[in-house]
């Protein structure tokens, strides 16, 4: 399939409206593989990534999951395409830059992309809408043993699967959760999570990544460490340290309700008024606001239904995304315009918010 | 306490004694004030104690010089990338990265997946290039029993190889 297609196609992140949770946007397992007796992309001369690149894709396109897929060398996707794969998920931004002889291969609904000659020769990433780490790792785990049949891997028994860099030797597997949680960051315990996270061996990182800002109240939570412990034994505790934030932003939830559910509704009922009224809306506001209204769905004020609609304007707000819909290239100033114009749009349909929970009746 | 504990990454004195716990290890760190500062230290959200091992273990590095023979990658390449040239260096390079392992990751000993079928084809490959060796001897010595044995078992490798894997 065309990238053109693929970008039109309904998607795992946007389109899936079963197994939207509260709080955990997605999860996603990625696996690093390298070619034995071949040298890592980064090391590698022009024409041997190139060797490396066509050998990993027709072996990647010859698997099951990728029966109708987008198969692509890198140089010959556009600015904006590139930019809206970024915001998918579904290649990072080091492999968007990268010069030639890199590539992906994307399946139909956008659920597994295999990435050719970013850090190492193959990064396999699975995805899946809302807290499903064990599905996930299952299915990258199949499709994992299938490309094993066609490729040498690089493997020692004692390092494990070999990589570019030492810190993903092992199972090189990283697994991550993506989750919203504007509790936390309303009451200022972010940064306490954040250290408690890290000293449980897992990294919080912002929306895209590495360096990224955490706008929208969106977190990616990871494992740090890749070495000394089986794929199941870091998941499981994955799974632990994210059921545990879960349940502090519940709790925070909770207490800001009970000491000021007026001053949380007015943050809601504000955020609701901005994104139907707004002319001018920058893609970190709009996130932000985004993140109050889908806080109003977890808290009833709007119907559940509407999560989904949120999850997918929290794709469709970033910059790529706004420039495919409208078809042409913008200046951020005009982005900005043209998203608080979609965004307008889209809250004209919207249900009008309902505060008749808040206990003490005080609205 | 005669000793004045000296920076991790420089010769100067360290003022800052950083501990952290990452999977249930301990891990120190001295630095001095500028490295700190350097390093983003002082700002814990930016902050990951693996990295600066991993950098602080790279510095204090007498023993440069090693290359690997595969792919021509150098210590002072690794020095400069933080990343290897080919699977192969991680032979080459096994004194220098054993030490940065245990900082850096929960265990030293990988206990995960094992790519089954590329190790058993590993193993059919090994052992087709060892038959072939022996049939060319066997040949040469004029053993024609032998040469015949081996020439029966190569085929049957071969066949065990797979359409899938045939080089």
């Amino acid at each position: 399939m065309t990238i053109t297609s693929l970008i039109d196609t309904p998607s795992e992140l946007t389109d899936t409206t079963s197994s939207k949770t509260a709080i955990v946007l997605m999860t996603r397992v990625r696996l690093a593989r390298n070619l034995a007796g071949n040298p890592f992309p980064g090391w590698a001369k022009a024409a041997q990534r190139n060797e490396i690149l066509s050998a990993c894709r027709q072996a990647v396109e010859a698997t099951a999951p990728m029966k109708r897929c987008l198969s692509v060398a890198i140089g010959d996707l556009s600015e904006l395409e590139k930019q809206i794969l970024v915001e998918r998920h579904l290649i990072s931004r080091e492999l968007s830059e990268a010069k030639g002889g890199a590539g992906v291969v994307i399946n139909r609904d956008q659920a597994v992309s295999v990435m050719i000659n970013e850090e190492d020769h193959l990064r396999i990433q699975v995805l899946r809408a809302g807290f499903q780490l064990r599905k996930a790792w299952s299915a990258i785990n199949e499709l994992d043993s299938a490309l094993e049949e066609r490729l040498d891997y690089a493997y020692s028994p004692t390092l494990g699967y070999l990589t570019a860099c030492p810190t993903n030797l092992g199972t090189a597997m990283r697994a991550s959760a993506m989750m919203h949680l504007p509790a936390l960051v309303i009451a200022n315990q972010m940064e306490k999570v954040v250290r408690a996270v890290n000293q449980l061996g897992m990294v919080v990182r912002g929306l895209f990544g590495e360096g990224s800002d955490a706008s929208g109240s969106i977190f990616q939570i990871s494992n740090q460490t890749t070495l000394g412990e089986s794929e199941d034994e870091i998941i499981k505790r994955l799974g632990s340290v994210l059921s545990s934030i879960i349940e502090h932003e519940l709790n925070a939830r909770q207490k800001l309700l009970e000491a000021d559910a007026g001053k949380l509704y007015d943050k809601i009922g504000r955020a609701f008024g901005i994104l139907q009224n707004s002319h001018v809306l920058s893609s970190g506001e709009a996130m932000n606001l985004l993140s109050l209204i889908r806080l109003g769905v977890d808290l009833h004020v709007f119907p559940e239904t509407n999560r989904a609609v949120i999850d997918r304007l929290f794709i469709e707000a970033q910059p790529g995304h706004l420039q495919h819909a409208q078809k042409g290239r913008f200046e951020p100033g005009q982005r900005d315009l043209l998203r608080a114009g979609r965004l307008r749009g889209e809250f004209a349909e919207f249900s009008r918010p309902s505060f008749t929970f808040t206990s003490d009746g005080s609205n | 306490m005669a000793n004045p504990l000296k920076c991790d990454l420089c010769p100067k004195p360290a003022t800052v004694h950083l501990t952290q716990i990452v999977n249930n290890k301990v891990h120190k760190v001295d630095l001095c004030e500028e490295c700190a500062q350097a390093k983003g230290v002082t700002d814990p959200s930016g902050f990951s104690l693996a990295d600066l091992l991993l950098k602080a273990s790279l510095n204090p590095d007498p023993v440069a010089g090693l290359r690997c023979e595969h792919c021509g990658f150098t210590q002072a390449d690794f020095k400069k990338h933080g990343r290897f040239g080919c699977p192969a260096c991680y032979d080459v390079f096994q004194s220098l990265i054993e030490p940065m392992l245990d900082s850096m990751h929960k265990g030293t000993a990988h206990s995960g997946k094992v790519p089954q079928k590329a190790l058993s084809r590993k193993t059919l490959h090994d052992r087709l290039a060892k038959l072939e060796l022996d049939l060319t001897e066997a040949i040469k010595a004029e053993r024609y029993e032998d040469a015949a044995r081996c020439r029966d078992e190569i085929s049957q490798v071969k066949q065990n190889f797979g359409p899938a894997a045939a080089h």
